[in-house]
């Protein structure tokens, strides 16, 4: 067992190495970090522009399997090296992946949890209803892209401060500079600027899981065990809940894994629309400013991410049925 | 993406299976056309059941009337997508510009009716890229099992690893002002893994039946088992998975296209046109609500016809459709 645990280590951590280094050579050979000191007004002459390249390892004229392995002895390290603009990766992984947490770690709680019990209900329910309801709330949302979704809850809040004349809900950024976080106003002008972002997500979260839950429900409804249940004496409501949504959320097992380590990753869309400097953001930045070191740091960061929302799902398989314990 | 595995088991259908191993028994022909008539009428009988399905069924209508009208309204619209009027900046819908204008002067109804053709033609024929790689490798793996699925199976987890995201946006400068089938064929590259581990999955069991036995042991070779024999019992799933990949993938070309990464201009797609004119929404919302609106529209029908599809081919999982 051990063997074989460690086995699995060894071939993920590999998997970490390829894919960031796959990523990191593709970065390196098709952005073009040059254009972005060379487009300033007025230009900078040749030779200071190669000298910040090269301070930075990015300096195309450098082979790339040489920029490479500065990069990754750097790596060894535990260096992720510089960003265009001359920060540390490191730390602007470091600043940005809570900022991602902040926008994420409430919706997601309460997405997950809604949706879980709104999908339960339904295939309870099934048929009625509010079953009904859920399944094409559902299939709506999941058919609409979180792009548009994104802008429909802006452009709403936006229309309902207009209606009452003052600005209850803000649309941009996490907080408002200056307002001491720490005070009553501060928490509540905090939670102003995170009721939009976190309703789109929270919206979406119950769309998916709903679904999910509720599949998983149904297959669970029908089995003998929970007839079992009710003839030995246990309540309806009770036997649904101990016995039949405790099986059901197993299958569930794999998602909750992977969006609890994805926390940290953020919410691309969300972020760029609400203006949050999070790790989503840092994403799509990253390639729009030929930052190859900043793209290289993200997927490792990410993958490493990935791997373990893998493992913690093995575990929890492991852990919840007893069928699969290898 | 959202395919379930345990929607549909590879023992759905037994018959076909028999039907198969016997006619193969008596020589090459004969099993093709025992293969075509089995294929044909299970096909009826899935039609049935689909045309049972009134919201399934308006879905399939729905694609069909998008599908025309994106491609046989550019005989009728008086503006072309490219074409700009200096008369008409920011007008907003009516007369000869039916959905307006934009700032620059271009008809917002020609720039949807474009933008839906790349949609449509990225979702399809991404969909059926990345369905017919994931049918493939997957069953090469499962088949062969050894140095194969080793190999394959490494390489699934590779690109489930790699942010395809991240991959797609930093290859989109290269293929600006390239030919956009490059951008479908990397969508496409990231979107079979999922599908690929099931249908190796049902490979693994599928490689024990009798049928599949009796055909390897009369010495045909692998690969044409796995076309004449494993594929086909998976055939479910796999139009299952294609007609969801033909959403998931629309649904991928707007989240790039948002960003900059995807269809370039001059060149506009549904995703493009989202992305630049969001933040129009709120002063002149006929810009972004009308390829919004058929976005979701387009979305929604294809995965209604998804939906109607799994309960035509697998009436076990009723109650899954909406």
């Amino acid at each position: 067992m051990t063997g074989f645990l460690l086995r699995r280590l060894l071939y993920l951590v590999c998997l970490v190495i390829v894919s960031t280094s796959v990523a990191y050579l593709l970065a390196a050979t098709q952005l073009n970090p040059r254009a972005r000191y060379e487009g300033r007004n007025p230009p900078p002459p040749a030779a200071v522009v190669d000298a910040t390249l090269d301070s930075l390892n990015m300096n195309d004229k450098v082979p790339v399997l040489t920029r490479f392995g500065r990069w990754g002895s750097g790596l060894l390290r535990g260096d992720l090296g510089r960003t265009i603009d001359n920060q540390a990766v490191n730390a602007e992984i470091g600043r940005r992946m809570w900022v991602s947490l902040r926008l994420v770690l409430i919706a997601s709680i309460v997405g997950t949890i809604l949706g879980v019990a709104a999908g339960a209900y339904g295939a309870v329910k099934q048929y009625r209803l509010s079953d009904r309801t859920l399944t094409v709330f559902s299939f709506v949302i999941l058919s609409i892209p979180a792009v548009v979704l994104g802008v429909l809850f802006k452009n709403a809040g936006i229309g309902l401060n207009n209606v009452l004349g003052f600005k209850l809900l803000y649309t941009t950024g996490e907080f408002t500079p200056g307002v001491d976080p720490w005070t009553a106003a501060g928490i509540a002008n905090r939670l102003a600027h995170l009721a939009l972002p976190s309703l789109v997500l929270i919206v979406i979260a119950i769309a998916f899981y709903g679904r999910y839950q509720r599949n998983a429900m149904l297959d669970v409804l029908g089995s003998d065990f929970l007839r079992t249940a009710r003839a030995k004496g246990l309540s309806r409501s009770r036997a649904l809940i101990r016995h039949g949504l405790r099986t059901a959320l197993i299958p569930m097992a794999t998602f909750f894994a992977y969006e609890f380590a994805l926390l940290f990753v953020g919410a691309t869309f969300t972020e760029r629309l609400f203006g949050w400097h999070g790790m989503g953001e840092y994403f799509v930045e990253s390639v729009t400013k030929n930052d190859v070191n900043s793209v290289a740091g993200v997927t490792l960061f990410v993958a490493v991410l990935v791997l373990i929302a893998g493992f913690l799902s093995d575990l929890a398989y492991a852990a919840l049925d007893p069928r699969v314990r290898v | 993406m959202t395919t379930t595995p345990d929607a549909l088991e590879p023992d759905g259908h037994p018959a076909a299976g028999f039907q198969t191993a016997t006619a193969s028994g008596s020589g090459l022909q004969p099993a093709v056309e025992a293969v075509e008539r089995e294929a044909t009428s299970r096909l009826q009988l899935v039609w049935r059941r689909f045309l049972r399905q009134r919201l399934a069924l308006f879905g399939l209508a729905l694609v069909v009337l998008l599908f025309a009208l994106a491609y046989l309204s550019p005989f009728v619209s008086p503006w072309r997508y490219n074409q700009l009027d200096f008369n008409a900046f920011l007008e907003p819908p009516g007369g000869s510009h039916w959905f307006g204008t934009t700032q620059n002067g271009f008809d917002v109804f020609s720039l949807t009716m474009r933008g839906m053709q790349k949609s449509l033609v990225i979702g399809l024929i991404g969909a059926l890229m990345a369905t017919t790689l994931a049918a493939t490798v997957g069953a090469f793996a499962g088949y062969f099992g050894g140095v194969i699925n080793t190999a394959l199976v490494t390489l699934i987890d590779l690109l489930m690893v790699l942010p395809a995201f991240l991959i797609i946006a930093i290859l989109s400068p290269s293929f600006r002002g390239h030919t956009w089938l490059i951008f479908v064929v990397l969508l496409a590259a990231f979107q079979w893994m999922v599908t690929a581990r099931i249908v190796r999955g049902m490979t693994l069991s599928l490689r024990e039946r009798e049928f599949v036995h009796a055909a390897r042991f009369m010495g045909v070779p692998g690969w044409q088992i796995i076309f004449r024999h494993i594929l086909p019992n998976m055939a479910s799933l796999l139009i299952i998975d294609a007609t969801i990949n033909v959403s998931s993938l629309i649904l991928a070309e707007v989240g790039l296209s948002f960003f900059g990464f995807g269809v370039q201009p001059p060149d506009v797609s549904l995703g493009t046109l989202i992305g630049d004119y969001a933040g129009a929404a709120l002063t002149f919302p006929w810009e972004f609500y009308f390829p919004a609106g058929f976005l979701i529209v387009l979305v929604l029908a294809i995965n209604l016809v998804g939906d109607g599809l799994r309960d035509a081919f697998d009436p076990n999982t009723q109650g899954r459709a909406s």
